[in-house]
């Protein structure tokens, strides 16, 4: 329809303390693409995802969505605007229930008021059976793990994989076009890992998400990224196929320049 | 720069209204002040208030002591604050009463002292020794409070041991009730080359005295955390904790200290408090304690400079306030709403400047 | 449908024999350091004037005053933790024994040891000065006036006894042990609601019970006391017994199955939504709430109507900080605003606004003023941390208090004389509610609870409950996800500003007189206390909280049962917060609640999968039943 980029980004810089977290950094995301962005550690990649959520304010530069401005609008503004994302050190809402963990997050996709709870009006039944069912709808997406009597558990005793599975419930649930996904699969085991790459991919195909994802594990890298963006010292060393990517030498050396074990 | 066009919302423009007010009241209480001063009979002058009493440059000048006197005794009890704020990054609310019981412990045996006749004939000696007891009293009361109350709970989220400090604070307070009874203990008077009047400056002498005792303090804390192992130890713990242990330094240890040091602070406000006063209830320290806690707040809380700075503006502005924005905007009774006037500060210095006047050391865990 | 057969490995665990240790094989330092706190607490206790203070209020006729209690506690207690042992996972923990008996006994035998020192020191020296309890009446009581050996000889000896009480409920099983604290609390109980009792009784004719359990002297007879124990035991029997019964399992499984199921539909109206049980249930409470304030004298019903202001007030304060977790510390403004509104408003004694309306229009006001007030104390706090925001609202409430005091504003609001005459409530023309009449206050409290306890319910179940919570557990993940935070904060402090005035409008129509000093920052904090105590966000415990600590011990300017501890309320709310926060280590989230949650889930669980077998499933759900739960 228009023809502007999904997600557009120009010359971002972040800087905190005289460090430079972004430098200059020009990033674009195409409507339907899953985007993967690697680095070593303290590439500045998650610094990135709080920048684009408006968790924090850049020093300089541009960011459209859609074709608006982000800049200046607090982070659930951007989150109705319709960027979700998940956390890397997984941040669940831990005294409540699983399935009140997914009905939040269509806060601002919902518009009862506190008169519609008090008085119990048909816009409030008919909206909390709405969400009520979204929020199933939304927790079936990753089979029965986190269905039945799981809805009413409280979301500290899930088990690890589940708790970073129902963070992405959480996203989905807030009815995004792009998802940011921030080390999805990280501490998973690899038939998890695995499968939740696979959900990731239809994550796209089937519910038609955009996906910009930070990931170390190179093999999910691979299977489902379009295009892969390289950070380090906040600045994009490289982009391009994951093929292209991974036999440019700035890259290897930018991981085999500071960690052994960088994959 | 587009970056400055930051969306505002309601509560924004609320608040810059509020900022709007409280700079417009303090302008047009000091414009009145100045006008009622030059002359009562301009028309500002009597619009803002036609009966104003005017302050002589003298009396001024005896408030401007008084508040610094007092706000060096605020800035004392800052100290605790700050550096508990700094090592433990929580506000431990019952320091005010760690105060309160200095305060008493120096009326108990300043008394005691008088009684046996000894405050009379060599003073400095007696009040050297009421100094060491009260802070002996309070090193201990702020070590076993740490011990007692905070050790179980290290590593809570911070507002956990804000709440059991609120506790810990009315605990001491009714401990000091139930065992010493709710009368007004009093010091005894001073001896008389003290409370005349000094030719100097024309400032009572109590009150250099309680300035030179709030500067030794100081200079012994500042010799403490800059110069020594110990204060090192102290700054690499408000830095990082689990880096200082990784370092081989007692986190504990430090914990313990820095509550010490805290206490003896708060023991050498609370003579402080006896030499400006005169006289203490269990109450004492629930006001003394909040103001002070604005002063840590005021100058940038776990900055040691700052508080006292911070201090040193509260004590001036709750002297100053009343008499020079208040009183000429036509409020009855203005030195009532002295305490007011001290949180009024506290408040607009947030809403001006969220980190203080002279910036905010955070704690490891909110710099990330 | 055995429940066991999903949790195996939690029984016999323990199955080996457990090794024993000799009599003499003690954790020494562990209890010389017991025994020296103790001694501490002790002395304290006693040079805190408690003794004398409460000797007056017999629990049971000639054997127990409440002084004595005071003294007897804390050995118990102390004794008990003594024995008590952390067991490392994979390691068999000691066998309970004559060993833990006299450790108890020891440690409690130490402890007391301060008090004997404490009664030979009395008598020797003069220290009442600074000490105002050093005193020959607490001299008295320590040496049960008798001699001074006696008594330096006689609390060692009381301290071994109750040391190898406590001790030794280590050492019984389980049962016998709770069964004990139980009969000692219910036989306190039942001394301490003496006056309840006595008034209950006398509602319903049967002042002969009431005669019989309680002597001329206040407190039980000890022969009551000895029934009371004995009932108590009969009826923890009969419970045991009924639980054992296999057909409350079946019972209570269906029961929360129907909660499950009937849940899920919200199209439904909330109270059509409840499983008919619950929905009985909860008919036959509100029912037995309405009727028996009738049955009750006065003191009751103005008890009730004070523990029913806090309740208010609780709800209130509970909304911002147990649902939204917001520390708010000068709550008390709110409670101010709403007293005050209706006192100028309403009362010819007030210095303005000569045109007095009723209290109903008054009331209307107030909830405007205590909204805007939430607003306006709310809006420059809202973006603090909350630690800050906890000192800030502090200050604000002071604040309050130090204008409703001031000479400036006393044109309003009469400064210290505060405003009097302050006239009951019309209630249109049916009946009058006066303080003089504590059962119409109680009806008009319990009016404004319910209302308070149905916005709570309604609203922590809505769109902006759930964003209360998201913001209590993570305030920035909870805006990340969507949530208008600064909105929602704000909301958090109007609702709670509104239920906070519809307290102050009561205590004014219900006192007749409202001054400055009613409004410290004290009550603040015995709300906050009454919430913490109850469990934060968790609406039948907050009401619990309430229940509990201001009827018996009292709100800030109110009596409670026992009215002895006026003086030493504030020391108990302090010690309690402190308890409240190192033992319920996660106190800013709601335990009870999550308790019950589990609880809950556990049997949904069952229920789940024993739905999921009766449908023949397929997929059998065998992949979850092995799995997920630890």
């Amino acid at each position: 329809m228009s023809s502007h980029s999904m997600l557009e980004i120009t010359g971002l810089h972040v800087e905190f303390g005289g460090l430079h977290a972004l430098n200059n950094l020009d990033f674009t995301v195409e409507e339907g693409e899953i985007v993967a962005v690697i680095g070593p550690n303290g590439a500045g990649k998650t610094t990135f995802f709080n920048v684009v959520s408006g968790m924090m304010k850049p020093t300089e530069g541009q960011l459209f969505f859609e074709g608006r401005s982000l800049l200046g609008l607090d982070p659930n503004k951007i989150t109705a605007r319709g960027i979700a994302r998940t956390f890397q050190n997984v941040r669940l809402f831990n005294n409540m229930t699983v399935l009140e963990n997914v009905m939040v997050s269509q806060h601002c996709r919902t518009r009862q008021r506190m008169l519609d709870a008090l008085l119990q009006t048909r816009r409030f039944r008919t909206e909390e059976a709405l969400v009520r069912d979204r929020g199933k709808e939304v927790l079936g997406f990753f089979g029965t793990r986190l269905t039945g009597y799981r809805f009413d558990q409280p979301a500290s005793v899930l088990s690890y994989a589940n708790r970073r599975r129902l963070e992405i419930a959480r996203a989905m649930a807030t009815s995004p076009k792009l998802i940011l996904l921030d080390e999805p699969v990280a501490g998973m085991n690899p038939v998890e890992s695995a499968e939740l790459t696979q959900l990731i991919g239809k994550l796209r195909d089937e519910m038609g998400y955009t996906i910009v994802l930070i990931e170390h594990d190179m093999s999910v890298v691979r299977d489902i990224s379009d295009r892969v963006v390289v950070l380090d010292h906040g600045e994009a060393i490289a982009r391009g196929t994951y093929a292209e990517v991974s036999a440019n030498p700035q890259v290897i050396e930018a991981y085999l320049g500071q960690t052994t074990d960088g994959n | 720069m587009q970056l400055t066009t930051k969306q505002r919302t309601r509560v924004d423009w609320f608040l810059t209204v509020l900022r709007v007010i409280a700079f417009l009241v303090i302008g047009a209480g000091f414009l009145a002040f100045v006008a009622q001063a030059i002359n009562s009979d301009n028309p500002f002058a009597r619009w803002a208030n036609p009966d104003a009493i005017n302050l002589t440059g003298e009396q001024l000048q005896g408030l401007v002591v008084t508040g610094l006197a007092q706000g060096a005794m605020y800035g004392l009890i800052a100290l605790g604050y700050s550096m508990v704020y700094g090592v433990l990054g929580f506000i431990n609310f019952a320091h005010g009463e760690v105060f309160m019981v200095g305060a008493m412990t120096g009326a108990i045996t300043s008394s005691k002292l008088a009684e046996a006749g000894y405050w009379e004939s060599s003073f400095v000696l007696c009040l050297l020794l009421v100094v060491v007891l009260s802070m002996v009293v309070c090193t201990v009361t702020a070590v076993i409070m740490e011990r007692v109350a905070y050790r179980p709970l290290r590593g809570k989220p911070r507002l956990i041991p804000l709440i059991t400090s609120i506790g810990v604070s009315f605990f001491l307070q009714n401990c000091v009730l139930v065992l010493l009874g709710s009368t007004v203990k009093s010091y005894p008077d001073l001896p008389n080359w003290l409370t005349d009047k000094r030719t100097f400056l024309e400032i009572q002498g109590s009150k250099i005295l309680v300035l030179v005792v709030a500067a030794l303090a100081m200079a012994g804390l500042w010799y403490l955390v800059e110069k020594t192992k110990t204060g090192k130890a102290m700054r690499a713990v408000a830095e990082d904790a689990e880096i200082a242990s990784l370092m081989g330094i007692d986190v504990n240890r430090i914990i313990v200290k820095t509550f010490a040091v805290g206490g003896a602070m708060a023991g050498v406000a609370g003579i402080l408090w006896g030499l400006l006063f005169r006289s203490v209830v269990h109450t004492t320290g629930f006001l003394p304690g909040i103001k002070a806690f604005s002063s840590a707040v005021v100058g940038g809380i776990g900055n040691l400079g700052g508080s006292m700075a911070g201090g040193l503006t509260i004590g001036v502005a709750e002297s100053l306030g009343p008499l020079m924005i208040l009183e000429p905007l036509g409020v009855s009774g203005p030195s009532q709403l002295r305490d007011a006037v001290a949180f009024a500060v506290l408040i607009i210095v947030l809403l001006v400047r969220p980190s203080g006047i002279f910036g905010e050391r955070l704690p490891s865990e909110e710099r990330t | 449908m055995t429940e066991t057969g999903y949790f195996p490995a939690t029984q016999g665990a323990t199955e080996a024999p457990a090794p024993r240790r000799r009599l003499l094989d003690q954790d020494w330092p562990k209890l010389l350091r017991a025994g020296a706190i103790l001694a501490v607490g002790q002395v304290f206790i006693a040079l805190s004037g408690m003794p004398v203070t409460f000797d007056r209020r017999l629990l049971i006729d000639p054997i127990l005053s409440l002084g004595y209690l005071s003294l007897l506690w804390l050995p118990l207690v102390v004794s008990y933790w003594v024995g008590r042992e952390q067991v490392l996972e994979g390691m068999t923990a000691y066998a309970k024994g004559g060993r833990d008996v006299l450790a108890g006994a020891m440690t409690a035998l130490l402890g007391n040891a301060g008090l004997a020192l404490l009664v030979v020191g009395i008598t020797h020296f003069d220290i009442r000065d600074p000490l105002v309890n050093w005193s020959p009446q607490l001299l008295g009581i320590l040496e049960f006036e008798e001699s001074v050996w006696l008594g330096a000889l006689i609390w060692p000896a009381i301290g071994a006894g109750t040391g190898a009480l406590g001790g030794g409920l280590h050492w019984a099983s389980s049962r016998i042990s709770r069964t004990t604290v139980i009969v000692l609390l219910s036989v306190f109980g039942a001394a301490v609601l003496e006056s309840v009792i006595t008034d209950l009784t006398q509602g319903f004719h049967i002042e002969a019970v009431s005669e019989w359990l309680y002597g001329p002297k206040r407190g039980l007879t000890y022969p009551a006391a000895i029934v009371v124990a004995v009932a108590v035991v009969g009826v923890m029997t009969g419970l045991a017994a009924y639980r054992a019964s296999p057909a409350r399992d079946e019972r209570a499984a269906r029961g929360e199955g129907a909660a499950t199921s009937g849940g899920s539909d919200t199209t439904r109206p909330a109270w059509r939504r409840m499983p008919t049980r619950r929905l009985v249930n909860l008919v036959l409470t509100v029912a037995a709430i309405v009727v028996l304030p009738l049955f009750l004298g006065r003191l009751t019903n103005e008890l009730l109507a004070n523990v029913g202001l806090f309740i208010l007030l609780a709800l209130g304060l509970n909304i911002i900080v147990g649902l939204a977790g917001i520390l708010d510390l000068g709550y008390v403004a709110f409670f101010a605003v709403g007293g005050y509104s209706v006192a100028v408003l309403t009362s010819p004694g007030s210095p303005r606004f000569d045109p007095e309306i009723p209290w109903f229009g008054a009331l209307f006001v107030a909830m405007l003023l205590a909204g805007l007030a939430g607003l306006f104390i709310g809006a420059p706090v809202i973006r603090m941390r909350g630690d800050y925001l906890a000192i800030v609202t502090l200050g604000f409430g002071e604040i309050i208090r130090v204008l409703l005091l001031s000479d400036w504003l006393s044109g309003t609001f009469n400064g210290a004389q505060g405003i009097t005459n302050i006239p009951g409530v019309e209630v249109f023309g049916l009946a009058t509610v006066r303080g003089f009449e504590p059962r119409s206050v109680l009806y008009l409290v319990l009016v404004f609870c319910a209302i308070a306890v149905y916005v709570s319910w309604r609203l922590e179940n809505s769109r902006i409950g759930r964003a209360w919570m998201a913001i209590r557990e993570d305030e920035s993940v909870a805006e990340a996800m969507g949530v208008d935070t600064v909105s929602a904060k704000l909301m958090a402090f109007v609702t709670g500003a509104v239920l906070g005035s519809f307290s102050g409008a009561i205590l004014s129509a219900k006192v007749g007189s409202v001054f400055p000093h009613s409004f410290a920052i004290i009550v603040s904090i015995v709300i906050l206390v009454v919430v913490i105590f109850g469990g934060m966000g968790n609406i039948p415990g907050v009401i619990a909280g309430a229940v509990v600590l201001i009827g018996i011990l009292g709100g800030p300017n109110q009596p409670g049962l026992l009215q002895e501890f006026a003086e030493y309320k504030i020391l108990i709310y302090g010690a309690l917060l402190v308890w409240m926060m190192i033992q319920r280590s996660e106190g800013l989230i709601p335990s009870v609640r999550r308790a019950r949650e589990l609880h809950i889930d556990e049997m949904n669980q069952d229920a789940w999968l024993r739905a999921q077998a009766a449908a023949d499933d397929a997929h059998n759900g065998g992949g979850n039943r092995g799995g997920g739960r630890p």
